[in-house]
Order: structure tokens, then C-alpha cells, then sequence
């Protein structure tokens, strides 16, 4: 529930009230006041960070995938399907590995769910690959370069009608649906409700009802699991909500990469419509995802604007715009964007230093871009981090990771406005190493 | 007027689409041959592969260059169903995805660069076990390898597959490359390849260097 008045606040006034609901931390059974204190003291650093201060040390995070798995000695598969396996896992991970947020299991989406639903655009363990592999995205075509115009006109019915019976096999029922418009007068929403009655609608609807009960079941005993690492050790949930680049929105799960970046040459004009229709959505899939209280940060992980993806003008024309449009939008809402550039960005750092972004607004997070030249553009303006690399922590040595921690925090984290964390997401790694990184983003980590 | 082979070849190189298409099919029906067209197409295909290596190019220039040639292939292929185009068997280099990753984007980067840079490619796809690339290699007798992986489990799959060819008695006679987001020399040192290369255009590169020039 928003605080009364929110309409007439100013973004500005949005962005304290969200940090402070968050730091107050409302409703956590804290198990000791030394919790709710360490909590606290955590969500003021990634505050402080976001605005450009110096906290009282450099706050790490670890963005991790399956690797709590791995380390408890569970397969993926075990983590997807027997929840009390899953809290085992991450309870043991949150324990032995103390960052300053939480390592949360809700990013592990429940098998059985998947399996009730027939989901075709994603693989997981024991459906397309094995039992001790990540889930991975299945790449297609799933939106037709002849339904532009479908998208264009009604993005959410093309969605609905066309997309998800594509990609969920349980749902290819929906298909059959008409528009909702016939609701407008009720007297003539016959034919609707008559579809309502086909045998494959009512598969799919049951689908859903099923879907949603296993979802439950799961979301319940996750949530617990998450709760109680906050609770006892006060790790802040780091992010509060998702969205996405319009770019990559239309790139990853509906055009594709291979029919995307086609368009750009075959149908421009089409393509930069159907960003300005996403651009909305993506907003809305970030504010409405999100409650007031939890996390202002909203996660946002970038794609196929990377280097060796396209060019500065490509970039500058089809990604850029429409991603910054959705940064603004959450910025006016009190949000703060967590944007995760994965790959690199060394072509066009230059770009995130937009003199349009506010300042202290953002959060910017590399994998392999160069820090140094990072510093360069955003120092004084936004906040950033990384980028400890996944490599280095799977099969380099300790020692190694404690000298990169120490170089880095020593070349670009003297001014504050700093996260210590890891490159690419944590699936596989040597726990000596992953220690050696958190022990030392708290040596090296101090400011005086 | 008839269209020569340089307009067609300069029609893919500045990747005007229809009218590349247009050229192949003019020159087709006034009786240029297979061989002229795939000429023509490499010129203009390898002047896309320089681009790129200039980091002119991106992947919607690669990709649209590919269609291209697709389109053309398929109606040369059409007109001559019986002729092949021919290339020297040495030059050949067997490519996949490790076990445990289904990523393919890189990959087939490599695989275009290497095939207009006049190479063969035995794309094996993704999620390929060890055994796979031995056989591939055994049965193809090529003399490059080349595994991609985006996710860190790529690792311990590059290894076992450098370790079955170690096994199947034809490592040495083999180099190895690697690539992908999440390789870099310290992985190649792990798994026991022979080189690393950050992008397609170091895979170009690493071929030409083993395999001496390509098969152009």
C-alpha cells in the first residue's frame, strides 16, 4: 500500500519514502535486535551508495544463480522440485556466505509449476537438459515477423492470444479466444463466453487454476525460507521488482535474435514502433511489480545492446532511447533501476553518463566492462558496481580473487557510490573463492 | 542491361538485400555459372567479415549478409540441383556448444565468419557431449575444434571434451580453440585448449593461423 498523498509527492520525496519504508523493514519477525540493527545498517550502505555517499564500508552482494545448489551438495533438479531441499540449500548459503543482502530462492522457479503448464521456451533439469544444469532459455522465433501490426495495435491481446499459447503448451487453448471488447456490452458478450465453454479453452483454464495452486504451495514455502534468512541474520532482499529493456523484451522471449536483428534492416520502422508500444509495459511490469516497503531497487538485466551485439548507432537508435524512457519512468515512481549490464559496455559506456538521467538515481552493474573507464563516466553521477569475474571465481585461487578485490576497490570504489559484487551470475564456482571475495570486500572494503 | 558479378558482389557487401538477390537471379537466367555466383558472393561476404573484424560490423549486418547468401544458394541449388560447391577438405574445423549449454548466438557468429571466410564448418549444435566432438572429429578428420560455452558449467564440459579426444588418441593431432561470455585465458589454461578467443573475428584469425589462409 502506497503512503497517502503519493500523487501529489515529488520523485524526489517518492525515492526517501521507499528507502525508508525499506530500511524500517515493517512486518520481519526479527529474531534478535542485533538482526534488525545489521539489517538496517545494510539497506543505509546500498542508500548511501545510491546517493553518491561514502557508507561506512564498501557493501557486497552476490547475484547467484544454482551455486547455493551446487555448494550444498544438491542437484538442480532437487532445488526446482523439494522445497525442503531448497531452504536447506540457501539457508546454508545466506549462513556461510554473509554479504550485505539476502541470496534469495525465489529466482528458482518450481518444476512442477513449469511441468503443470508445459513450458516449451524455457529447458530445465530432467525437461532438455540434465539434472545437475541450470534452467536455460530455449531460443525461437515466437512472435511472427507478420504480427507487427497485431503487437503494435494491442500489444497485451497479442500476448495473450497469439504469444502464450506459442510458448506454454498447456495454454495453446487461448487461442481460441476472442477480444475482450464484447465485455464492453454485456448483452453481446455471448460468443466470448461461448468460447469459454471449447474443450481445449477449458484445458487450458484448468491448467491455470492447477498452475496456480502448485505456485502457492511453493511461493509460500520459498518466501519462508527467504524470511527466515532475514529475519535471523538481517539480510535485506536486494531487488523489489523486474523488468526489462523494450529491446530485449522484443528481442529475447518474441522476435529473437536472429529476427530482431533482421528488422533492424527489413522492417525499421515497424521495429521502432513496437519499442515505443513496449516502452509503456516495461514501466508498468517494474512499478506494479514491486510493493511499497520491499527494495526501491528494480532489477533490470540487459541484453542484446552489449558490445559485439550491434552497433553505437544501432544502439543509439534502437536500444538506448526506449531503455532510457523505462529508467525515467521507474526514476519518477521513487525507483531506483539495478541495470545489469551483462558482457560488456566498453563501446559505449559513454552513453550511461546521458546528462538527461538524474544524478544518484541509478544503479549500474558490470560484468565485463572496464571498471576504470566506468569511473570516468559515471563517477559523480550514478552508482555502480562489480565485477568480480566468473571465471576468477571458479577456477581461479584465492589469492587471486582477495588481489582483483583490493586492485578494484582500491582503482574505483575511494569516492563511495560503490557495490562490491560478482561479474556474471554466480552458477558454479570454488567456495575458497567466494569466501576469499566477501572477506575481502570487507578488508579492503573500509573507508576512514 | 546485364548485371555483372561485381554488382553483385558489391550489392551483399553493401548489404542491399533485394537488389543482391535481383543481381544473382539476373545473372543466373543469362547463364553465369555456380561457381561465378559463389565467387561473387564470397567477395562481397568477405568484405562484411573485414568489417567486422574492424568492429564495423555487428550481428544484424552478419545475420542479414547470411540471409543473403541463403537466398542465393537456394536458387543456384534450384537452377543446378546437382552441383556442389567444393572445397579443400583440410580446411575444416568441427564446432559446437559444450554439454549443458544451449546457448548458440556466439556460435554461430563463428560459424558464418569461418564458412565466408571459405572454411568448412561441421556445426554440431548445442548441448554437444565429449563423445560427439570425437566422433565428429575421427569421422570428418578435421584438424580444428572450436567449443563455445555462456555459462561457467561449460567449463568441466570443455575439459572432459579435451580429455575424451586426449583418450580416442587424437588430441595431438588437433588444435583446440574456446569461446564464449564466460571464457577467457584462465579458462582455456583450465580446460586445456590451445587458445582463447574473446570474439569471432580471434576464431577467424586462429583458423587462418592453423589452417593456413582457409579454403579461398
Amino acid at each position: 500500500m502506497l503512503p497517502e498523498g503519493w500523487k501529489s509527492r515529488s520523485s524526489a520525496e517518492r525515492f526517501a519514502l521507499r528507502f525508508a519504508a525499506w530500511k524500517e523493514g515493517r512486518g520481519i519477525p526479527f529474531a534478535s535486535e542485533e538482526a534488525r540493527r545489521a539489517y538496517q545498517e545494510r539497506v543505509q550502505r546500498f542508500w548511501d551508495v545510491v546517493e553518491l555517499r561514502r557508507p561506512d564500508r564498501v557493501p557486497t552482494s552476490l547475484v547467484v544463480g544454482f551455486y547455493p545448489a551446487k555448494y550444498a551438495g544438491i542437484t538442480t533438479w532437487e532445488a526446482m522440485y523439494d522445497y525442503d531441499k531448497l531452504g536447506m540449500a540457501w539457508r546454508k548459503f545466506n549462513e556461510d556466505f554473509p554479504t550485505d543482502s539476502l541470496t534469495s530462492c525465489l529466482l528458482i522457479f518450481p518444476g512442477r509449476v513449469a511441468e503443470i503448464l508445459d513450458v516449451r521456451y524455457y529447458r530445465w533439469p530432467g525437461h532438455g537438459v540434465p539434472e545437475d544444469v541450470s534452467y536455460q532459455y530455449m531460443e525461437g522465433e515466437y512472435m511472427r515477423e507478420e504480427e507487427y501490426d497485431w503487437f503494435i495495435e494491442d500489444p497485451t491481446d497479442f500476448l495473450l492470444r497469439a504469444w502464450l499459447p506459442r510458448v506454454v503448451g498447456a495454454l495453446e487453448g487461448l487461442r481460441q479466444l476472442l477480444p475482450v471488447t464484447p465485455w464492453l456490452e454485456y448483452p453481446v458478450a455471448g460468443p466470448y463466453l461461448l468460447r469459454l465453454s471449447a474443450p481445449e479453452v477449458q484445458r487450458a483454464l484448468e491448467s491455470l487454476l492447477e498452475a496456480g495452486r502448485a505456485t502457492l504451495e511453493w511461493a509460500q514455502k520459498a518466501a519462508a525460507i527467504d524470511q527466515e534468512s532475514t529475519a535471523q541474520l538481517g539480510l535485506p532482499s536486494l531487488w523489489g521488482g523486474f523488468t526489462k529493456a523494450p529491446f530485449d523484451a522484443l528481442a529475447d522471449t518474441l522476435r529473437g535474435t536472429r529476427g530482431i536483428m533482421l528488422d533492424i534492416y527489413r522492417r525499421p520502422d515497424r521495429l521502432l514502433r513496437a519499442l515505443e508500444r513496449m516502452t509503456p509495459l516495461m514501466i508498468r511490469m517494474g512499478v506494479e511489480g514491486a510493493s511499497f516497503g520491499s527494495s526501491p531497487f528494480i532489477f533490470i538485466p540487459l541484453h542484446k545492446g552489449a558490445d559485439g551485439f550491434m552497433s553505437r548507432e544501432t544502439f543509439a537508435r534502437f536500444y538506448w532511447p526506449f531503455l532510457k524512457a523505462v529508467i525515467l519512468g521507474l526514476i519518477e515512481e521513487g525507483f531506483v533501476p539495478w541495470l545489469f549490464v551483462e558482457g560488456s559496455y566498453n563501446e559505449r559506456v559513454d552513453f550511461l553518463g546521458d546528462p538527461e538521467l538524474p544524478r544518484g538515481r541509478t544503479f549500474w552493474h558490470f560484468d565485463q566492462t572496464d571498471m576504470r573507464r566506468v569511473k570516468e563516466v559515471l563517477g559523480g553521477k550514478a552508482a555502480f558496481g562489480g565485477n568480480v569475474p566468473a571465471s576468477l571465481l571458479h577456477v581461479g585461487t584465492p589469492e587471486e580473487v582477495r588481489r582483483y578485490v583490493r586492485d578494484l576497490i582500491e582503482a574505483v570504489a575511494q569516492d563511495g557510490g560503490f557495490v562490491l559484487l560478482n561479474g556474471a551470475v554466480l552458477e558454479d564456482a570454488r567456495a575458497e573463492n567466494v569466501r576469499a571475495m566477501v572477506e575481502a570486500g570487507v578488508e579492503y572494503g573500509r573507508y576512514r | 542491361m546485364a548485371v555483372s558479378t561485381q554488382e553483385l558482389a558489391e550489392a551483399i557487401a553493401q548489404l542491399r538485400e533485394q537488389e543482391a538477390v535481383q543481381a544473382a537471379r539476373e545473372l543466373l537466367e543469362g547463364g553465369a555459372s555456380p561457381t561465378e555466383i559463389f565467387e561473387a558472393c564470397r567477395q562481397g561476404v568477405e568484405v562484411i567479415g573485414q568489417q567486422y573484424e574492424k568492429g564495423l560490423c555487428f550481428l544484424p549486418e552478419l545475420l542479414l549478409a547470411g540471409e543473403i547468401l541463403t537466398q542465393i544458394s537456394r536458387m543456384v541449388r534450384e537452377r543446378y540441383p546437382t552441383e556442389a560447391e567444393a572445397r579443400p577438405a583440410e580446411a575444416k574445423v568441427v564446432l559446437g556448444t559444450v554439454q549443458g549449454d544451449i546457448h548458440d548466438i556466439g556460435k554461430n557468429m563463428v560459424a558464418f565468419l569461418l564458412e565466408a571466410n571459405g572454411f568448412q564448418v561441421v556445426d554440431l549444435g548445442v548441448d554437444v557431449p565429449p563423445e560427439t566432438f570425437v566422433e565428429s572429429v575421427k569421422r570428418e578428420q578435421a584438424k580444428v575444434v572450436g567449443m563455445s560455452c555462456l555459462l561457467t558449467v561449460g567449463h568441466q564440459s570443455m575439459k572432459r571434451t579435451v580429455q575424451a579426444l586426449a583418450d580416442a588418441g587424437v588430441r595431438e593431432g588437433v588444435r583446440i580453440m574456446i569461446g564464449g561470455a564466460a571464457t577467457n585465458e584462465q579458462v582455456r589454461s583450465y580446460v586445456g585448449a590451445d587458445a582463447w578467443g574473446q570474439n569471432a573475428a580471434d576464431a577467424i584469425r586462429l583458423a587462418r593461423e592453423w589452417l593456413g589462409g582457409g579454403g579461398s
